[in-house]
């Protein structure tokens, strides 16, 4: 049952051939069993999840089933869950009970899921190994038989090793640099970050606001699809969601592609790049070509600046993002604090761990008197130089693609010793964020026995373009189908 | 690019976080590094750009001012780390 992916399951569900209960119980068991090999989950909400499997049965049994009635998921740590601990991965919120739920949580219970527990992360989603959570990193499942132990990638990391060991058939994701498409592409799995503005960013505990998007991570399109049915929409709660309808995203999954122009990126194919994933990656476009596809190379000019800007926006936002956690109204507070200062500054120093603080650190300095503009306003002008790059590309292509990371999974310790070398890791996904489009990462081959990712990236509001991109080319090869041993 | 111990320490209390005499040092070189990376900023010709702030271009919704949300003091400061009758507690700032 575990293999099966979320629509298999919900058609077993339908025919009455298992109970949410039993199912809930069995996705239960498989966490207990295995997850001390990956520490994926922060929390396992068990009595909450075998409570609310009785209540899908019994809806069920009303005949007030949805696609999602019953169906075992997890969340990621960043979306607030009532009643149930949310830590984003931090000292600082290590015993934050939210007195509300997430939009997307309110989304999820609505369609009637069952919320097996929270996913491990990198501390306020601040990472690309998630090796900088409170509760300690996350092992990905590809590598561990073999003796190896490597990254899952992050920062939504915890997410994408359930997913990919088969503990939870699909579970939320937030990207805001790259944060479901390269743990995705790290672990095997299949995550699609939707265009900025499409999910409610409500109760999904902020980063960087003009960048974080939450989104899915399944092993198919087809689950990744359902999902977003369920996740997408406008909400007045948030004051950057999109006001647009909501199209039934499995609709046109079995479009041909004939005809569909895929556009190579020249900079996404330069020497940082690996040849042996690049080959990997070539060959996924050969696919496509025989689907019908027609393809060109492309040139995003400013993509090269990505990174920086990138460095110089998301920090400022997260410096004021992060000032509301203070010691004083929830979250962690130091032991004796001697004066007002002394509780802020020693809270603070206490309860965010040292990639946090790096952060807030360069935000601050960004944003401070006589450097704002040189740094703040210069990188909103180079995200936009950005943007006009997709603009300009979607005038002549429908989709682009290309690797989603430089390199396969890489070994825990392997890049925390300079934070910059990490930062590169994002290299060929933060521009994407800047621009607001959507795309995804879609399991695509091996290099050395580890998973490599095929980045599909499309024109605002075109998420379904890439769902049916993505389960055409699922239709053809089976990468998205092998389980780690 | 180098930022010295003295506007780290600077960031440090604008950005209310402590840091010892150690950390200063780490820090100078992890914020050094890191600034160089943005440096690459700028080399671009960015004359007549606008800033882009929103990736859809925005503007702030409005709504009619009206109540919407019930008043739940309790079950929030119920997770609060000391309050008394209904306000948070803090060190003294007044003597």
């Amino acid at each position: 049952m575990h293999n099966k992916s979320v629509a298999e399951l919900s058609r077993e569900l339908e025919s009455g051939k298992v109970s949410s209960v039993e199912l809930a119980q069995q996705f239960l068991d498989r966490i207990k069993q295995q997850d001390g090999l990956f520490n994926s989950f922060i929390s396992v909400t068990e009595d909450q999840a075998l409570a609310d499997a009785k209540a899908a049965d019994e809806q069920r049994a009303a005949g007030n089933a949805t696609p999602w009635t019953g169906i075992p998921f997890a969340h990621k740590d960043i979306f607030c869950t009532n009643g149930v601990r949310t830590t984003c991965g931090s000292r600082m919120l290590e015993n934050f009970i939210p007195p509300y739920n997430a939009t997307v949580t309110e989304n999820f219970r609505k369609a009637g899921a069952v919320c097996l527990g929270k996913t491990n992360m990198d501390e306020f989603a601040m990472g690309s190994s998630n090796e900088s959570s409170h509760f300690g990193p996350v092992t990905n499942p590809w590598g561990l038989s073999k003796g190896e132990n490597r990254v899952p990638g992050g920062s939504s990391g915890g997410s994408a090793a359930a997913v990919a060991a088969r503990l939870v058939p699909a579970a939320t994701a937030t990207d805001t640099g790259g944060s479901i498409r390269q743990p995705a592409a790290l672990c095997g799995i299949t995550g699609l970050k939707p265009t900025y503005g499409r999910v409610s960013r409500y109760g999904m505990i902020a980063f960087a606001s003009s960048l974080d998007q939450g989104g899915t991570m399944a092993r198919t399109a087809e689950d990744n699809a359902l999902m977003l049915n369920v996740m997408a929409g406008f909400d007045p709660k948030d004051s950057t969601s999109v006001d647009r309808a909501v199209p039934d995203y499995t609709a046109s999954l079995n479009e041909p592609l004939k005809g569909l122009r895929i556009g190579l990126p020249k900079e996404y194919f330069s020497d940082q790049l690996s040849p042996a994933m690049e080959e990997q990656v070539r060959a996924a476009v050969k696919e496509y070509e025989k689907l019908g596809a027609t393809v060109k190379e492309v040139s995003l000019p400013n993509a090269k600046l990505a990174i920086a800007a990138y460095y110089v926006i998301a920090p400022a936002e997260a410096s004021a993002n992060l000032s509301r956690f203070d010691g004083v109204r929830y979250g962690y507070r130091c032991e004796d604090p001697k004066d007002l200062m002394d509780l802020y500054t020693r809270t603070r120093a206490e309860g965010f761990g040292t990639e946090v603080k790096r952060r807030i650190l360069v935000g601050t300095y960004a944003l401070s008197a006589g450097y704002f503009d040189a740094y703040y306003l210069k990188a909103q002008k180079v995200r936009r130089l950005i943007q006009q790059d997709f603009i300009n590309a979607f005038k002549d292509v429908d989709v682009l693609m290309s690797p989603t990371t430089p390199s396969p999974a890489f070994s825990l310790g392997e890049k925390t010793s300079d934070p910059v070398t990490m930062y590169l890791e994002d290299i060929f996904t933060i521009a994407v964020n800047l621009a607001g489009v959507p795309a995804m990462s879609v399991p695509a081959g091996f290099v050395d026995g580890l998973p490599v990712g095929l980045q599909i990236i499309g024109n605002y509001f075109d998420e379904a373009r890439l769902l049916n991109a993505a389960h055409q080319f699922q239709q053809v090869t089976d990468w998205h189908q092998r389980e780690p041993q | 690019m180098t930022i010295s111990r003295e506007d780290i320490e600077k960031v440090a209390v604008l950005a209310r976080i402590r840091v010892d005499d150690e950390q200063v040092s780490a820090l100078e070189n992890d914020l050094g590094n890191i600034l160089d990376l943005v440096d690459q900023l700028s080399a671009a010709d960015t004359d007549a750009i606008e800033p882009l702030a929103h990736p859809l271009d925005a503007v702030q919704r409005l709504r009619p001012d009206e109540v919407t949300e019930t008043n739940q003091r309790e079950a929030f400061q119920a997770i609060a780390p000391a309050t008394e009758n209904g306000l948070y507690l803090v060190p003294r700032v007044i003597e």
